[in-house]
């Protein structure tokens, strides 16, 4: 006897996609969110609960998202010369809510290029890094990223020059231009870069039932008053409205039920945070299933397969963590450039340092590497009143700094997304000592750059000064999150990496010996166990992670549900 | 969502007393002390203190007073630029969130009462020189904490106790929450019209 067909862990963009495929192919399945409900009404006709808003001090200041560090407490350390750990509190804290981490995205959703699954055979191995290949192409996934721009609803053009072939046009036009890179994306271009309008997630005008983005300015960080933004409202109304999907906010999911020989899932374990505290532990309830779907991001699914000793026969689970090691170039103008206060955080992007020319090869051979790749560099603005308050520190300038705002209205930012190689070491595993608030073993991430991070941000940081000098910004600087050097423990981003981009730590693979699932997402021990987020990740490419590891989902429970889309499938120019 | 009534058996005198709350002001004013009025006779960024920074952190130390806790503004829009009012009608939070933050808030209360008590109940009364000199003698985590809910109370929504009236966004030109009105895609890709940005 089974409660449903399948055990959704997560209802971020990943869970969303997976809980919305099998809902359409006929399966009843239950999502758990570990995380509250701020989204929408879990009951007929799901409509917006109406807790999202422009409020600086509940989203970047009290975790109204969640996770609460002081609950569910994270460490890091950046080698094991770090001791257990170097610090804890938030370590590239996702939210922990219905919809995950797509509720606080600016929604930026670019697809991979075709080299992005091949850099193993296409760049080549480098000295420290375990460079591969996807066991799947772009030619695989292709359908699926068709799929996922039009249930989620991407705006975008197809001027990216450098920009994988696709099978159709984008389901709507670009919205507005933010001034900022009306200026900076000309001085691109005159520079020799290629500026496009960026793939957006929110809409640009009304769609799927949902308005257009109203240009409110609180994007970045913040759940849409107004659903203008897809990723995964969407997604987790349709799964709702076809009357087969169940959402459980507040479960906790701590372990995954097995058949005596431990190949075959029965369900998923969970605890029911809606009771307590005060009335003892919260109880652990039980969900039945013939299927598991881990959609907890790259975080949290290793967490739950080492504390469950689910999945890790190779050795691999945690293993090949990657972020997006940044590069933040920012430039005051002499005048406002409303880039923290109007528009959706990022109209413009350009991917010109993924695809590389003859100085960034010289660069490379410079400092002895093959190749070095950087990333897709967003053209944004800055953070709200209070982030840049707090920058200033206390005294008497401070007043005038906030009226002059260098650091907020004329600041225009380029933040690149840089490619990280995977390395075993960096991983996350569980910390020894700490522990959450039920008891349960904290993650920790051990994380350090490859020296391919640091020549690549190196040599491409001045280029983007040299981009906002010549747009007309008075000053220019660059640093990287995490920091580097000795001034890194006084950064005001902190010491652990900002980028929120995070895969790679369960690698989908063609051999059960060096990786966690196979081609279709399955454990290679546990084969009805199938993961729909970004761990399974082979490389982290300089793109955002959403909208490939949306189009993943998709596929992986497409091909379990029996319903794959045409032109595509197991074994389909696979490599 | 709930009202922001008072929870039943609150004590309402609140959490700080007069002095401290005098000398709260007075902190957050030197922390982050008010603007010069500016030539063309734009309005002054005020101090965090006298534009209702003892009242945020009243209302912050004191949240459980309140049923809902008043930690998180409700949504989706404050009604200052269409919608109706939904900032004023708190969140809930569930027992595990309340727990968190019951301990969060115990702890900032008791740093508040310490450094307030060792400010002394003149430190309204010292000149700018005397009391930095004063505030040297507190513990530094203090000082950082007393900063950020300086700026969190001046530059956050005014439904959180601070920015009097708005009036810190006022004077760095900050239209604060705009939603559900937003900005026109004219106001975001053309803010200074047809004239350009003044080179």
């Amino acid at each position: 006897m089974t409660d449903c067909d399948a055990v959704i862990i997560g209802s971020g963009p990943g869970g969303a996609t997976a809980a919305h495929t099998l809902t359409r192919a006929g399966w009843d399945v239950v999502v758990l969110e570990k995380g509250r409900n701020h989204l929408l009404e879990l009951e007929a006709p799901y409509g917006p609960l109406g807790h999202m808003s422009n409020d600086e001090i509940k989203f970047t200041r009290r975790h109204v998202l969640g996770p609460d560090p002081m609950l569910e407490p994270r460490s890091f350390r950046r080698d094991e010369s770090d001791g257990d750990r170097l610090y804890v509190g938030d370590v590239n804290n996702l939210p922990s809510t219905v919809g995950g981490g797509g509720v606080h995205a600016d929604g930026k959703l670019p697809r991979f290029r075709e080299d992005d699954f091949a850099l193993l055979s296409t760049k080549g191995a480098i000295d420290g890094a375990d460079v591969i290949d996807w066991p799947i192409s772009y030619a695989d996934l292709e359908p699926y990223y068709t799929e996922a721009e039009r249930l989620i609803g991407v705006a975008g053009e197809e001027t990216n020059p450098f920009a994988a072939w696709r099978s159709g046009p984008y389901p709507m036009p670009p919205g507005a231009d933010m001034f900022g890179a009306t200026l900076t994306a000309p001085a691109a271009e005159r520079l020799g870069l290629h500026p496009y309008r960026a793939p957006t997630g929110a809409n640009s005008i009304p769609y799927d039932g949902r308005p257009a983005c109203v240009n409110c300015g609180f994007c970045g960080y913040y759940g849409c008053p107004v659903e203008a933004k897809g990723d995964p409202v969407a997604l987790l109304r349709a799964a709702l409205g076809s009357g087969r999907c169940r959402i459980i906010p507040e479960a906790l999911a701590v372990g995954v039920t097995r058949s005596r020989n431990g190949r075959t899932a029965t369900g998923v374990r969970y605890l029911d945070l809606s009771v307590g505290p005060g009335t003892g532990d919260p109880p652990e309830r039980e969900i039945r299933s013939r299927y598991v779907v881990l959609a907890g991001g790259a975080f949290e699914t290793p967490r739950l397969l080492l504390r469950d000793d689910l999945g890790n026969s190779s050795d691999q689970v945690g293993r090949n963590l990657m972020v997006h090691f940044q590069t933040l170039t920012a430039g005051a103008f002499p005048f406002r450039v409303f880039g923290a206060s109007r528009g959706r955080s990022v109209t413009h992007v350009h991917d010109d340092h993924i695809v590389g020319d003859d100085a960034q090869d010289a660069a490379a051979r410079a400092a002895g590497l093959p190749w070095i790749r950087g990333g897709l560099v967003e053209h944004g603005g800055a953070a709200g009143p209070i982030q840049e308050a707090l920058i200033y520190g206390p005294g008497e300038h401070h007043p005038v700094a906030m009226v002059d705002s260098s650091l907020r209205e004329r600041l225009w930012v380029f933040t690149m997304q840089g490619e990280d190689l995977a390395r075993p070491d960096n991983r996350i595993d569980l910390d020894p000592n700490l522990r959450d608030a039920w008891g349960g073993p904290a993650g920790r991430m051990t994380w350090s750059p490859h020296r391919h991070e640091l020549v690549a941000s190196a040599h491409i940081g001045p280029i983007l000064e040299e981009v906002l000098r010549n747009a007309g910004a008075e000053w220019a600087v660059t640093s990287t999150s995490p920091p580097i050097g000795p001034d890194a423990a006084r950064h005001p981003m902190g010491l652990p990496p900002a980028s929120r981009h995070i895969v790679g730590t369960a690698r989908m693979g063609h051999r059960a010996e060096d990786s966690v699932v196979d081609a279709e997402g399955r454990l290679w021990d546990c084969p009805n166990v199938v993961i729909c987020d970004s761990s399974v990740f082979c490389t982290s490419t300089g793109y955002g992670p959403t909208l490939t590891l949306v189009a993943l989902a998709a596929r992986t429970t497409r091909l379990l549900a029996g319903t794959p889309l045409s032109g595509a499938g197991p074994g389909s120019d696979r490599r | 969502m709930g009202d922001p009534s008072r929870a039943e058996g609150s004590n309402n005198e609140g959490i700080l007393d007069h002095a401290e709350r005098r000398t709260l002001v007075a902190l957050f004013d030197t922390l982050v002390p008010p603007g010069p009025v500016s030539d063309d006779g734009s309005p002054a960024v005020p101090g965090a203190g006298a534009a209702g920074g003892d009242r945020y952190v009243e209302a912050l130390l004191g949240a459980f007073e309140f049923d809902p806790p008043r930690i998180w503004a409700g949504g989706p829009s404050s009604g200052r630029h269409g919608g109706e009012d939904g900032f004023s009608s708190f969140l809930e939070l569930s027992g595990w969130e309340a727990r968190a933050w019951r301990e969060r808030i115990t702890g900032w209360t008791e740093q508040y009462r310490t450094a307030l008590a060792k400010l002394g109940v003149d430190f309204a009364d010292l000149d700018p020189g005397e009391r930095r000199a004063r505030l040297s003698t507190l513990d530094p985590a203090f000082c950082e904490l007393a900063f950020e809910h300086a700026c969190e109370s001046l530059y956050g929504d005014p439904v959180y106790g601070g920015n009097d009236d708005g009036r810190a966004w006022t004077a760095i030109d900050f239209r604060g929450d705009t939603a559900p009105a937003g900005w026109t895609d004219a106001e975001v890709t053309h803010p200074y019209g047809s004239n350009g940005p003044p080179w």
